[in-house]
């Protein structure tokens, strides 16, 4: 089918999902992109945020903290070193995700403190998108 | 000539030996399949990341404003030696062969007139290479405490290698690992992780768009690999040593088995030795009369 393509998502310690999909959105580091078939070759860095994958039966979200991802004509795939699906995270993920992020962002030094800033306002929001109260420390 | 009861003492002693040993055998099978498992199911994001990597590296080598996690310090002078082992004892030659690799090279750099540091991973290595090599360490990564190897543990050993590279402790770092090719054969491994060396460079880095830059996620991606294939490794070597011990396992279940079977026949022999004797004692007794 021309209007499918090959989605991969995996993480270092399995694969997280492999399926025929129509789009996915990508959260990318310079804003989000959204990748269906026969999109033109690219590699993105990923900021956290929610990866939303459009198959047959549906769409899929999963929440993603950072990796990148590899867009081809005839598939995408996703790597990622921490992925959950959206409907599996919980207050708490979301409160110790911001809470490390808010800790990096104390201990960063003066060259990093900017992208530590910005990892954290991806955190924030990021919790806010699929329905949770992420609370700042 | 041991006595009966000591011979029946040996015999229950190496049973229970086999026991344990059988006991340890099946325990480690179960463990190998679980290990094989990890190791295949992390395949994919390592094979993704080495293919990324090395199309944007090639593409990088020898540009001026190469990541130094990359191009290297430009110097040679100090290596730091990755030493990754088993937590226990009782597997074969897993440990020995990695430490044997890890000190023929440690010698080989010495010779040259280089410095090394040695960074060990689980508690074998260290003491096997304490004799020769304790001024030489740095540190150590406990992993007794790991239940289960996740990534988070190799993101931990990374960072590590990395701040230690920041600061200039190293120009040239190398992990020592069991890979595993069967339950009878793992062939102990040196790789080079910092600067980033490739296998192929057979890359596709040309036809790709990249987001922000090539620096950019090459910088972002370094890192990353250094963390994936301390991973791998890690991977590796708990199938390594699960299927070392099972093999070693197995033969000294075998070895106590025909040991058993030899102290029997000794027992059996020594016992009808006893009957004969007592016979023509009463025997040659009744003659006498």
């Amino acid at each position: 089918m021309a209007d499918m393509m090959q989605f991969d998502l995996v993480s270092p310690e399995r694969r997280l999902a492999s399926l025929q999909v129509r789009e996915v959105r990508i959260p990318g580091v310079d804003g989000e992109l959204t990748a269906m078939p026969g999109h033109a070759p690219l590699i993105t860095t990923l900021r956290p945020g929610v990866l939303a994958v459009a198959g047959a039966e549906g769409e899929t979200d999963y929440v993603v903290t950072g990796g990148f991802a590899e867009v081809t004509a005839t598939g995408v795939s996703v790597l990622a070193e921490v992925a959950h699906p959206t409907k599996n995270v919980t207050q708490a993920m979301i409160d110790d995700m911001v809470a490390e992020a808010h800790r990096l962002h104390k201990e960063a030094g003066p060259d990093l403190v900017d992208a530590a800033a910005k990892t954290l306002a991806d955190m924030v929001a990021l919790g806010g998108r699929i329905g949770l109260e992420p609370k700042l420390p | 000539m041991p006595s009966l009861k000591d011979l029946k003492n040996r015999i229950a002693s190496v049973k229970s030996t086999r026991k344990i040993t059988k006991a340890m055998q099946m325990v480690s099978a179960a463990k190998l399949r679980r290990a094989q498992d990890a190791a295949e199911a992390a395949r994919p994001y390592a094979e993704r990341m080495n293919a990324v990597m090395s199309g944007l590296a090639s593409g990088m080598a020898g540009a001026e404003n190469a990541p130094r996690l990359l191009a290297g310090t430009g110097a040679d002078k100090v290596h730091l030696l990755v030493v990754m082992t088993a937590e226990r004892g009782l597997c074969g030659g897993f440990n020995s062969t990695i430490v044997r690799l890890a000190r023929a090279k440690a010698n080989e750099l010495i010779a040259q007139g280089k410095t090394v540091k040695i960074l060990t991973v689980g508690k074998k290595g260290r003491e096997q290479l304490k004799r020769d090599f304790a001024d030489k360490f740095v540190g150590h990564h406990d992993l007794s405490e790991v239940k289960k190897m996740g990534y988070d543990v190799a993101q931990r050993i990374a960072k590590d290698i990395l701040t230690r590279f920041e600061a200039g402790e190293f120009d040239v770092a190398t992990i020592f690992y069991n890979r595993f090719q069967s339950v009878i054969s793992q062939i102990p491994t040196a790789k080079q992780v910092v600067p980033a060396s490739f296998d192929d460079t057979a890359g596709a880095s040309a036809q790709y768009d990249y987001e922000p830059s090539e620096e950019g996620i090459l910088a972002d991606l370094l890192p990353r690999g250094v963390a994936t294939q301390v991973f791998t490794a890690l991977l590796e070597n708990g199938a390594s040593e699960q299927g070392a011990r099972m093999s070693a396992m197995d033969n000294a279940t075998r070895n106590a088995g025909d040991m058993i079977n030899k102290l029997t026949i000794q027992f059996n022999r020594s016992r009808q030795a006893a009957i004969t004797k007592e016979l023509i004692e009463i025997i040659s007794g009744a003659e006498a009369l």
